[in-house]
C-alpha cells in the first residue's frame, strides 16, 4: 500500500513540471463546453432566400410577404430572372429561391392550380431537407387560407373532412439541440483529456529511460498501473464535476435522474478512458506513437461510432456491430439517459454493465502488457 | 531554402525509422475515409414505429399502411396503452408512436375533422424534426385525399398553390455529399497537428534541439523545414482520400483539379504550421498533445461548419470561428467540388488560409528565436 501511495505521489510530482498542464486540464474543458455547447444547434432558423416574382401582383406579393414573415426565411433579394439565382446559391448567400410565375395571379383568380418554384442549394442536405420541409408546410398553410377565403366570399365555410396532426414531443419538447449534444460534449471533453493524460503517462519513462530505474524498485506491475490510474482518476473526478456544473448552470441542462448515479457511472467511463490511454503507453516506444495511437484508434472512432452526432441505427448494417466495441457508446446512452430521461439503474443497467467489464478489461490489460515492457 | 531543405532531410530520416508511425500518417486517412464514409449520415429511414390503433377500421388501417409504405417507418409493435409507448421509448426500443383515437373512422365517414397523435423521442432533435416532418407530411397528403372528397363539390373551393421544389449541386439530398469533404478536412487537419505537434518539442525534451541551436540556421528555415516531410506525406494522403471518396462514395469534382490542389496545400500549410507553433510554445510532449487535442480535435468538428451551419450560431460564437482553418477550407472544398466555384467565387477563402498559414509559421519561429536567444 505504501509503494502505491509511492508511486501516486512521484506521479503527481511529474505532472506539476509543466505547471501550465493543471491550467490546460482544468480550465480548458470549461472554455471548450462553453463554446461548443452554443455551436451544437442544428436549427434552421431564417433561411436566406431570394425571390424572383415574375407576376408582380398584389396576389404574388401576398405569398411573398407571407414567407418573408415567418421565422423560418429572411428574403433577402428580389431579383428580376431566374438567371440570377445562380451566384447567390454558388456564393452561399442565398439557401433557397422562390420563383413565382408570370401567370400566377390568372391562375389563382380563374381558380386553377398554379405551380411556384422552390429552388433550394443541397450542400448541406440535412438544412436544406429542413427548409423544404417549412417551405412545404407554409404554402400547405397558405392553401387552406386560400380556399377558405374562397369559400366564405361564396357563403358556404363547411369544415371539411381533415386528418389534424397532434404532435407531442418526449424528452426535449422544444427541440433544442443543446439538450442533446451537451452530455455527449461532456463525456468527449473527458475523453480528450483523461486518455491524453494517460497515453503518455508510461512510454514517457520508457522514453526518458526511467522505466528502467522502477524496473529495480520492488514495485509490482499492478501498483505501477493502478498507482498511476489513480491520480489522473482524480484529476477526472474533478473534471466531471467541473464540467457537469457548467452543463447544469450555464446551460440549464435538466438532470432529471439521479446525481449519484451520474457520478458513479462518470467514474466507470473514467475508468476505461484511463485505462484505454494506459494500454496504448504501454504498446508504444515513443510519445508521437502514442499520440498518433490514441487520435486514430481511440479518439476518432469514440466520436464517430458512438453515437455523439451521429445516430447509429442510420449506420450500414455491417458497421453498427463495431459499435459495441466503443465505450463511449454505453456512456452516452446512460448521460442521456440520466439528464433528458430521468431513467435509472432499472433502464441503464445493461450500459452499466457493459462499460464496467470493458474498463476492467483494458486496465488488466494494460497491466499484462506492462509485464512484458518491465521485464 | 537549402537549409530548410536539410532540416527537412534530417526530419525525414526520422520519421523513416518509426515505421508505426509512417503506417499510420499513410494509411490510416484511406481507412478512416472507408469507414466513417459510410457510417456518418443523416438520412433518416426506418424509424422504429409503435402503433395504438384504438379505432381498428377501414380508415386506421389506411393510415397506418400509409406510414409503412412511405419507407421511412418500420412498424416494430403494436401496442393496447400509452404505458406501452412510454416504456417502450424508455427503453430506446422506438423512435415515434402512432396514437390513432376511436371515431377516427367514424368521423371520417361523415365528414367531419378529426385527429391523430404522433409521440415522438426528441432526444435528438434533428432527428426528431426530420421525423416530424416525415409524420406530418404523410398525414397531411392523407388528409388532403378526404379534403379533396368534401371540397371538390364546392365552387372555388379547388384552388391550389402547388409547390415544385428543385435541388441544386446534391438533388438527391444525400447527406454523405455534404459530410465527406468534412471528413476529408478533418482527416487532414488530424493529422497535421497531431504529426507536428511534439515535432520540436521532442527535441526539447531530449536536449537534441541544443545541436541544432548550434547550427548556422535561423528558425524560420527550420520550421518551414521541420514541416516539409509531414506536408509531402500529408498531401499524398489526403490526394488517395479525395480519388477514393470520388470512386466510393461519387463525389464529383465540378471545379478545377488544380484549383482544388491549391487550396489543399495552403490548408495543410496552415494546419502543419499550427501544429509546429503549438510544438514551440510546449514545454512537454504531454503539454504539446493536450494543447494539439483540445485546438484541432472539437473545434474542427463542431465550429468548422462540417456539421452544424456556423450561420446558426450565436454571433459571438462566429467571431470565434474565423480562428478555425478548416472553416475556410470546408466552404472552398464543397464549392469546388459540389458547385464548381472557380476561383472568382472562393478567393477569400484561400486568402484567409494562406494568412493563417504565414501567421501561425512566423508565430512558431519568433517563438523559437525568443526560446534559443
Amino acid at each position: 500500500m505504501r509503494r502505491l501511495w509511492y508511486v501516486m505521489w512521484k506521479e503527481l510530482l511529474e505532472l506539476r513540471q509543466d505547471p501550465r498542464l493543471f491550467g490546460i486540464i482544468f480550465i480548458a474543458p470549461v472554455i471548450q463546453l462553453t463554446m461548443l455547447g452554443y455551436a451544437a444547434t442544428t436549427d434552421v432558423k431564417n433561411v436566406p432566400i431570394v425571390v424572383v416574382d415574375q407576376d408582380g401582383t398584389p396576389a404574388s406579393r401576398q405569398l411573398v410577404s407571407r414567407f418573408d414573415a415567418s421565422p423560418y426565411f429572411t428574403v433577402v433579394a428580389t431579383l428580376p430572372s431566374i438567371r440570377d439565382v445562380d451566384p447567390w446559391l454558388e456564393r452561399g448567400k442565398a439557401w433557397m429561391a422562390l420563383a413565382i410565375p408570370a401567370d400566377y395571379h390568372t391562375g389563382i383568380d380563374a381558380g386553377r392550380p398554379v405551380t411556384v418554384q422552390v429552388i433550394a442549394d443541397g450542400t448541406d442536405s440535412n438544412s436544406a431537407g429542413v427548409a423544404m420541409g417549412y417551405a412545404a408546410n407554409l404554402v400547405g398553410a397558405f392553401n387552406q387560407d386560400l380556399a377558405r377565403e374562397r369559400l366564405v366570399a361564396a357563403g358556404r365555410d363547411v369544415p371539411p373532412a381533415a386528418i389534424e396532426a397532434r404532435i407531442r414531443v418526449w424528452f426535449n419538447p422544444q427541440l433544442e439541440s443543446r439538450l442533446f449534444m451537451i452530455p455527449g460534449i461532456v463525456a468527449l471533453l473527458l475523453l480528450v483529456i483523461t486518455t491524453n493524460l494517460s497515453s503518455m503517462a508510461v512510454v514517457r519513462e520508457k522514453e526518458l529511460g526511467t522505466l528502467e530505474q522502477l524496473n529495480v524498485t520492488p514495485v509490482t506491475r499492478w501498483q505501477l498501473i493502478v498507482g498511476k490510474l489513480l491520480p489522473y482518476g482524480a484529476i477526472g473526478i474533478i473534471d466531471v464535476i467541473l464540467v457537469t456544473t457548467v452543463a447544469v448552470t450555464w446551460f440549464r441542462i435538466p438532470l432529471l435522474g439521479s446525481p449519484l448515479l451520474l457520478f458513479a457511472t462518470s467514474c466507470i467511463y473514467l475508468l476505461t478512458t484511463l485505462g484505454l490511454g494506459l494500454f496504448i503507453s504501454t504498446i508504444s516506444n515513443t510519445q508521437q506513437q502514442a499520440t498518433m495511437t490514441a487520435t486514430f484508434f481511440v479518439m476518432t472512432p469514440m466520436m464517430y461510432l458512438s453515437g455523439f452526432i451521429f445516430p447509429i441505427e442510420n449506420m450500414p448494417a455491417v458497421i453498427q456491430p463495431f459499435t459495441y466495441l466503443i465505450p463511449l457508446r454505453y456512456f452516452i446512452i446512460i448521460v442521456r439517459g440520466i439528464f433528458l430521461k430521468g431513467v435509472g439503474w432499472h433502464v441503464l443497467w445493461p450500459q452499466v454493465m457493459a462499460l464496467l467489464a470493458w474498463g476492467i478489461v483494458i486496465v488488466a490489460l494494460a497491466v499484462a502488457r506492462s509485464r512484458k515492457t518491465l521485464n | 531554402m537549402k537549409k530548410a531543405f536539410a532540416v527537412g532531410l534530417k526530419e525525414f530520416r526520422q520519421i523513416r525509422r518509426d515505421r508505426r508511425t509512417l503506417m499510420i500518417l499513410l494509411f490510416i486517412p484511406i481507412f478512416f475515409l472507408l469507414l466513417y464514409g459510410y457510417a456518418l449520415n443523416f438520412d433518416i429511414k426506418h424509424v422504429r414505429l409503435a402503433v395504438e390503433d384504438r379505432d381498428y377500421t377501414l380508415e386506421s388501417r389506411r393510415l397506418i399502411s400509409a406510414f409503412v409504405n412511405s419507407t421511412y417507418f418500420d412498424q416494430v409493435a403494436s401496442v393496447t396503452t400509452d404505458r406501452e409507448v412510454s416504456d417502450l421509448m424508455d427503453r430506446d426500443q422506438i423512435r415515434a408512436a402512432l396514437v390513432i383515437p376511436h371515431g377516427f373512422g367514424r368521423d371520417l365517414q361523415r365528414s367531419r375533422p378529426t385527429s391523430v397523435e404522433v409521440v415522438i423521442n426528441g432526444d435528438n432533435s434533428s432527428t426528431a424534426a426530420t421525423v416530424m416532418a416525415y409524420a406530418q407530411s404523410i398525414i397531411a397528403s392523407e388528409s388532403a385525399t378526404y379534403e379533396l372528397k368534401t371540397r371538390m363539390r364546392m365552387p372555388g373551393g379547388g384552388v391550389v398553390v402547388l409547390l415544385e421544389p428543385r435541388v441544386w449541386y446534391n438533388p438527391e439530398l444525400k447527406s454523405t455529399l455534404f459530410l465527406v469533404p468534412g471528413l476529408l478536412a478533418y482527416i487532414a487537419m488530424i493529422t497535421a497537428v497531431v504529426s507536428t505537434a511534439l515535432s520540436v518539442v521532442r527535441e526539447k525534451e531530449r536536449g537534441t534541439v541544443e545541436q541544432v541551436r548550434m547550427a548556422p540556421i535561423g528558425t524560420l528555415p527550420f520550421i518551414v523545414g521541420k514541416s516539409l516531410p509531414y506536408f509531402v506525406i500529408s498531401y499524398i494522403a489526403a490526394i488517395g482520400v479525395i480519388l477514393a471518396s470520388m470512386f466510393l462514395f461519387g463525389l464529383p469534382i465540378r471545379g478545377s483539379v488544380p484549383l482544388l490542389l491549391f487550396s489543399l496545400g495552403l490548408f495543410l500549410a496552415g494546419a502543419l504550421g499550427m501544429g509546429l507553433f503549438i510544438s514551440a510554445i510546449a514545454e512537454s510532449q504531454q503539454v504539446a498533445f493536450q494543447i494539439a487535442m483540445l485546438s484541432s480535435f472539437l473545434p474542427t468538428i463542431m465550429l468548422s461548419g462540417f456539421i452544424y451551419p456556423i450561420a446558426s450560431m450565436p454571433i459571438a460564437l462566429q467571431l470565434v470561428t474565423t480562428i478555425v482553418p478548416a472553416r475556410y477550407f470546408l466552404v472552398a472544398l464543397r464549392g469546388v467540388l459540389l458547385k464548381g466555384s472557380g476561383i472568382e467565387i472562393i478567393y477569400p477563402q484561400l486568402i484567409a488560409l494562406a494568412v493563417f498559414a504565414v501567421l501561425v509559421m512566423t508565430m512558431a519561429a519568433r517563438r523559437l528565436r525568443k526560446d534559443w536567444a
